[in-house]
């Protein structure tokens, strides 16, 4: 399949990236990598259950979309989501211990893998019916607008929740109220097993807003720079009162849709070619070293951090106690009522 | 006291709402510029602008969805359905999200909404627009089911789910919304969760909530004035959380129930109930807890089966005297 050649509707323009900011996204990227292959270990071990989506391969799309918002933003995600909350600055041994399903996890062990949340960064979770985010990504931008605040909304989601009423929907009454809000459709090009081919007549998914007369444009989401920018000058636009935008991050997952998938439904050619060709690290690693002659050696102490910061978070979740039962009904209702 | 259409006191309810507190905003079909599809926004697009009386395109997921974004953000919306029959098409929004944010958030996000409009038949509208789906909203935790048969009630009540900081399942009536009663002058709250009795009694309790209340009152007046027996009314008002001390304080006055619904039977809020009373007050019931309910079948147009289907003064006079051995 050829994931290259991606349409740009719109010249974006080049927002300055600094050598301490491309280190700082190279730092984010290197984290969540090291982070997921840690997970991917303790799902193997069983230690953590249930489903568990990796984002390895996509790192630069949360990283950089991330990176083109304010602290007080909204953002919103799908069920793959532990990229998202780590990009937004949670602490990965608190994104680990949720995994593991333990009390000092994100959400006390409650939501798990799929429902990850940090009110403190804004980030308001990861939601596990595909589409069914985009409506309240929408309502925190109509939210943003009813009261003001000068805020932004940007809702992460897959190439296959675009096949959902509710995604159209939310887009269709964001367009009409010209919500502050950012969609972003990370098109990896497998909805679970299913190839983007074998799902949607129309391949561009950024299209689908040519129909309800909003910007969209598709970018290749491969390079960090590539994602801030293009979502940067979305964000701008959303932010300046010009409505929403519908982008296409053009991306790839290198694991199976869930831990428990074998991909058997595409070649380990593909992958090899992505991992090769494609990859947001090594993408960075040259960027350094030819934009700002950083070289190998000088990016080992990041690449060792990682490593250890990972780790920790494992060892952390591993120690960290089980829910506490008597908690049980604690978070069913907010306020009187059981 | 003010005597005031049902409508009218809904409206006053959320006209009182929306001064007092500028996050609370009405949102829905027809809710503005149509002055509301059974004029219950009457006049409040003219009071408050469109930033806060806002007209939806027909998009129920979508307009939904956006409200319990935005009542996690901080606002307090109110969303109109035109009818509860096309909730359905929100169903996902309203169970996925509403009803599980507060939870799977582990409390950092709440959402503060209520959702309103009419449930239940009126008149010849058929299958698709007669339902009452009170049983389907009150099956999850996560959600309060308020059901409503007075002005007085549908004042106090959508003041206090307004206020609340989950989000409410508001059921009002077509056939009441023109029903006239008695509201205090003075701001007055009632309480979710707390039944109220609309007639006193000592030999059978009738259970019921919404628009089955008036159907209740009368079968109650013919009871007594035709056999003797003494029915009081006890008129849920909140079916989630449920009043379990009402209905077994009820239970013990009396020692017979009859629940009366218009949901259908299988799975019903009626069979919620007599489960909880025979399990915890098995040995003061002097007989089976009976139900009135819609007839187990879709609703017709035809007038004579649409009345075959719904419960009658009638079928409520048979139950409480089977019951009552009399």
């Amino acid at each position: 399949m050829d994931l290259h050649g991606a349409r740009v509707n719109d010249p974006v323009p080049d927002a300055p990236v600094s050598k301490a900011m491309l280190l700082e996204l190279y730092r984010q990227m290197l984290l969540i990598r090291r982070v997921e292959e840690q997970a991917a270990k303790a799902y193997t071990m069983k230690k953590i259950k249930g489903f568990c989506h990796l984002y390895i391969g996509q790192e630069a799309v949360a990283v950089g979309a991330c990176a083109a918002l304010e602290a007080d933003d909204y953002v919103v995600a799908a069920y793959r989501d532990h990229g998202q909350i780590m990009a937004r600055g949670a602490d990965p041994k608190a994104v680990m211990a949720e995994l593991f399903g333990k009390a000092s996890g994100t959400t006390r062990g409650i939501g798990g893998s799929m429902h990850l949340v940090s009110r403190e960064h804004n980030f308001w979770g990861g939601y596990g019916i595909v589409g069914g985010q985009v409506p309240l990504g929408a309502g925190a931008a109509f939210a943003a607008r009813y009261l003001a605040n000068g805020r932004v909304s940007l809702t992460f989601f897959g190439e296959g929740a675009a096949q959902q009423g509710a995604f159209y929907e939310a887009l269709e009454l964001s367009q009409l109220w010209s919500l502050p809000a950012v969609f972003l459709c990370e098109n990896n090009y497998y909805a679970m097993g299913t190839s983007l081919d074998r799902q949607s007549y129309e391949k561009d998914m950024s299209r689908r807003g040519e129909g309800l007369g909003m910007k969209h444009w598709q970018f290749e989401a491969f390079d960090v720079v590539d994602v801030y920018r293009n979502v940067k000058a979305a964000v701008d636009h959303a932010r300046a009162g010009n409505g929403p935008v519908l982008l296409e991050a053009i991306t790839y997952r290198y694991q199976g849709h869930s831990m428990s998938d074998p991909a058997k439904y595409r070649s380990k050619d593909e992958v090899d070619e992505h991992r090769k060709t494609t990859d947001g690290l090594k993408l960075v690693e040259q960027r350094l070293a030819s934009e700002h002659g950083v070289d190998d050696d000088a990016l080992q102490p990041l690449q060792e951090e990682a490593k250890a910061i990972a780790k920790e978070a494992y060892a952390f979740a591993e120690a960290a106690p089980d829910p506490d039962p008597a908690d049980l009904y604690a978070y069913t209702y907010a306020t009187g009522a059981k | 006291m003010a005597e005031l259409a049902l409508r009218e006191a809904l409206r006053r309810a959320m006209v009182e709402e929306m001064r007092r507190d500028d996050n609370v905003f009405l949102l829905g079909e027809e809710v503005a510029y149509y002055d509301g599809a059974y004029k219950v926004s009457q006049g409040m697009l003219a009071e408050f602008g469109d930033r806060r009386v806002i007209d939806t395109p027909i998009a129920e997921n979508g307009f939904t969805g956006i409200a319990i974004g935005a009542a996690m953000a901080g606002l307090r919306p109110i969303v109109e359905v035109m009818t509860w029959n096309f909730s359905l098409v929100a169903f996902d929004q309203i169970i996925n999200n509403a009803a599980k944010v507060y939870n799977m958030t582990a409390g950092q996000y709440r959402v503060p909404m209520v959702i309103r409009g009419p449930t239940g038949a009126a008149e010849n509208l058929a299958s698709q627009h007669s339902m009452s789906l009170e049983a389907i909203y009150a099956h999850f935790p996560g959600l309060k089911v308020v059901s409503i048969a007075t002005p007085a009630d549908a004042y106090g009540l959508l003041k206090s789910a307004i206020r609340d900081d989950d989000p409410v399942i508001f059921m009002e009536s077509e056939m009441l919304y023109g029903f006239k009663g008695e509201v205090p002058d003075a701001e007055t709250l009632i309480p979710l969760g707390k039944a109220d009795w609309k007639r006193q009694g000592d030999d059978v309790t009738l259970v019921t909530w919404n628009k089955q209340v008036h159907t209740c009152l009368a079968a109650a007046q013919q009871l007594q004035d035709d056999h003797g027996i003494s029915a009081g009314v006890l008129d849920l008002r909140t079916l989630r959380p449920l009043d379990e001390e009402a209905l077994f304080g009820a239970v013990a006055r009396t020692g017979r129930m009859v629940v009366v619904q218009e949901g259908y039977p299988f799975a019903g809020v009626g069979a919620e109930i007599a489960a909880r009373v025979q399990e915890a007050c098995f040995d003061a019931l002097d007989a089976p807890v009976l139900r009135v309910t819609s007839r187990d079948v879709n609703q017709p147009y035809a007038t004579n089966l649409e009345q075959l289907v719904m419960p009658s003064v009638q079928r409520v006079v048979d139950a409480a005297r089977a019951v009552c051995h009399r």
